[in-house]
């Protein structure tokens, strides 16, 4: 069984990322880039999979500019078989990459497709649902735990009251939430291993999708700043603040 | 134009949520119909018809919408799509597990978590963990949305009077079946919902230890929150964690008790009305939001606090 694991290409989580003075969008120059976390546990569950067994190939996928290259290195590094970039240099939105990973799998023929539940720059939390959508396969969003067995996997997901455990017919889409596995260190050796590992490049234009932006962006700005606040010296002092000051009990 | 909203409910009452998602779709303009899908959900569907705003009801009952299975509600939202110009939801787990698939087999780019509605085409979503605003506009024909609750006050739950239509649901898809559920018991107030929030993060040191968070939020009839780090380490479940990939809160008092303030969990509460925060370490980012900081042992000042409230 073939896994295809979409990863993106995002700021690096641990950067605060500034607003652009002229309102276009945040500022990425120059700013440390990474795999999407939830990308990472994406590709540690798929290779997970192929050491039990279950899998028997691992294919990531990126969709982006050039540079998603070294991301793709890094997924090939973690464990990867190989990889493929869809180059674009539009900006991709949610529809168009799911379009585009749609016909990714009707070149690859995979049995399941393991995606990150969101990504950490649009937060969007979209693609995997859109890409179930388009190729009518089940989805299984924000996994917890992933069970494969006899044509359907078990997957138990997050929500909001608690986990839902349902079970998805083959082939289908998978969206992994944090709690699913801890993913491992890329090792140096595994990083040179990484450099001879096929990477494929397509065009959007050759896979027959249109990935022009259906949302226009008309300007970004800075979230409103909280008002700096007091520190108080005692339990006291913040009681009588919260009922006489700020009101709140 | 008429807007579709996707009600969420337990079979019996519309949650807090939908009343918010309607609260969005006033600002739109024109008529809002609410849709009540699931299986017994006749009272929930009644509910609906109760709440203010609202024109009409579509009530759809069947097996096969049970259980939040995304590819069968997909479905029956598509059926009806064509009559409208907005399709909404809360962005609450089933919303976002069912709309995006909806939005994909209607051709349209969903926009993800609202804050504001500034036309019936623009509206403004925070990106980058709340890092940053973007206002976007959509030439979609049908405008597919998740609306934050938190951005939004809720609408009254009664005054109004909708007739309630009975609707047909699509065949089961046979592609996804419900297995089990495992529900977190509690008996405080909803975390998305509550008053006041009482969170913890990893300087509780242990899951034993949040117990001393109980006697705060009773006297204070909070809900009880966690911070990522207290999650990953076992210390209280995962439908606690508040933050960019947890719940967004925005209560008129969140106190943060042992929680350092990484950009994560500041994008799930800095819309909160006033801040508390309790930390040993006195240069804590908490400390940037908060309006109220007390730096101290949070094994001392808890218990100090509850015994304040007492008087």
């Amino acid at each position: 069984m073939k896994v295809l694991v979409p990863v993106k290409r995002v700021v690096d989580y641990n950067v605060k990322v500034r607003v652009k003075a002229d309102g276009t969008g945040v500022e990425t120059a120059n700013v440390k880039m990474s795999m999407n976390p939830f990308d990472e546990i994406a590709l540690e569950e798929a290779i997970r999979l192929r050491e039990a067994g279950v899998a028997t190939e691992v294919v990531a996928v990126s969709c982006g500019v050039p540079a998603c290259q070294e991301t793709l290195r890094t997924a090939l590094a973690i464990g990867a078989d190989r990889a493929i970039l869809v180059a674009s240099d539009a900006e991709l939105q949610p529809l168009a990459v799911a379009k585009l990973l749609k016909a990714v799998c009707a070149k690859e023929n995979p049995q399941l497709v393991i995606l990150g539940k969101q990504a950490i720059d649009d937060d969007a939390n979209q693609t995997g649902q859109m890409l179930a959508a388009l190729l009518g396969w089940a989805q299984a969003t924000f996994a917890s735990k992933v069970q494969v067995a006899e044509g359907r996997a078990q997957v138990t997901r997050e929500v909001d009251g608690g986990l839902d455990t349902i079970s998805v017919k083959l082939p289908a889409v998978i969206t992994t939430d944090l709690r699913l596995n801890e993913p491992r260190y890329v090792t140096l050796p595994n990083i040179m291993k990484a450099k001879k590992k096929p990477l494929e490049t397509l065009q959007p234009d050759a896979l027959g999708v249109d990935v022009a932006p259906r949302l226009k962006t008309l300007k970004v700005t800075e979230p409103p700043k909280r008002q700096a606040g007091v520190k108080v010296p005692d339990a006291r002092t913040l009681v009588e603040k919260l009922r006489n000051e700020a009101k709140v009990i | 134009m008429a807007v579709l909203v996707f009600a969420e409910h337990d079979n019996r009452s519309l949650k807090k949520a939908t009343l918010s998602t309607i609260a969005a779709a006033q600002k739109l303009g024109g008529e809002i119909h609410l849709l009540v899908a699931g299986h017994g959900c006749a009272e929930a569907a009644k509910a609906a018809a109760q709440v203010a705003g609202v024109a009409k009801v579509l009530h759809a009952d069947a097996p096969q919408l049970d259980d939040e299975i995304a590819e069968n509600v997909a479905a029956l939202i598509v059926s009806i799509a064509p009559g409208y110009t907005h399709l909404l939801a809360p962005a609450t787990s089933n919303g976002k597990n069912v709309m995006p698939r909806a939005a994909a087999l209607l051709d349209s780019q969903q926009i993800s978590e609202i804050i504001a509605v500034q036309a019936p085409d623009t509206f403004v979503r925070p990106i980058y963990a709340g890092n940053a605003l973007a206002t976007v506009k959509s030439a979609d024909a049908i405008k597919v949305i998740t609306v934050r609750a938190t951005g939004f006050d809720a609408v009254a739950a009664t005054g109004g009077a909708a007739p309630v239509e009975s609707l047909a649901a699509p065949a089961d898809a046979g592609l996804s079946r419900f297995v089990g559920r495992e529900v977190a018991k509690s008996e405080r107030p909803e975390l998305t919902s509550a008053r006041v929030v009482v969170s913890g993060g990893r300087g509780m040191g242990s899951g034993e230890n949040f117990r001393l968070l109980e006697p705060l939020a009773d006297k204070l009839n909070a809900a009880m929150g966690a911070s990522r780090a207290a999650v990953d380490a076992g210390f209280v479940p995962n439908d606690w964690q508040v933050g960019q990939t947890g719940k967004i809160v925005a209560p008129e008092l969140y106190v943060a008790i042992g929680i350092s303030g990484a950009i994560q969990h500041l994008a799930g509460m800095k819309d909160s009305r006033v801040i508390v925060a309790i930390n040993k370490d006195e240069e804590a980012p908490i400390f940037q939001v908060a309006d109220y900081g007390i730096v101290g042992d949070l094994f001392k000042v808890v218990p100090e606090l509850v015994e304040e409230l007492k008087k």
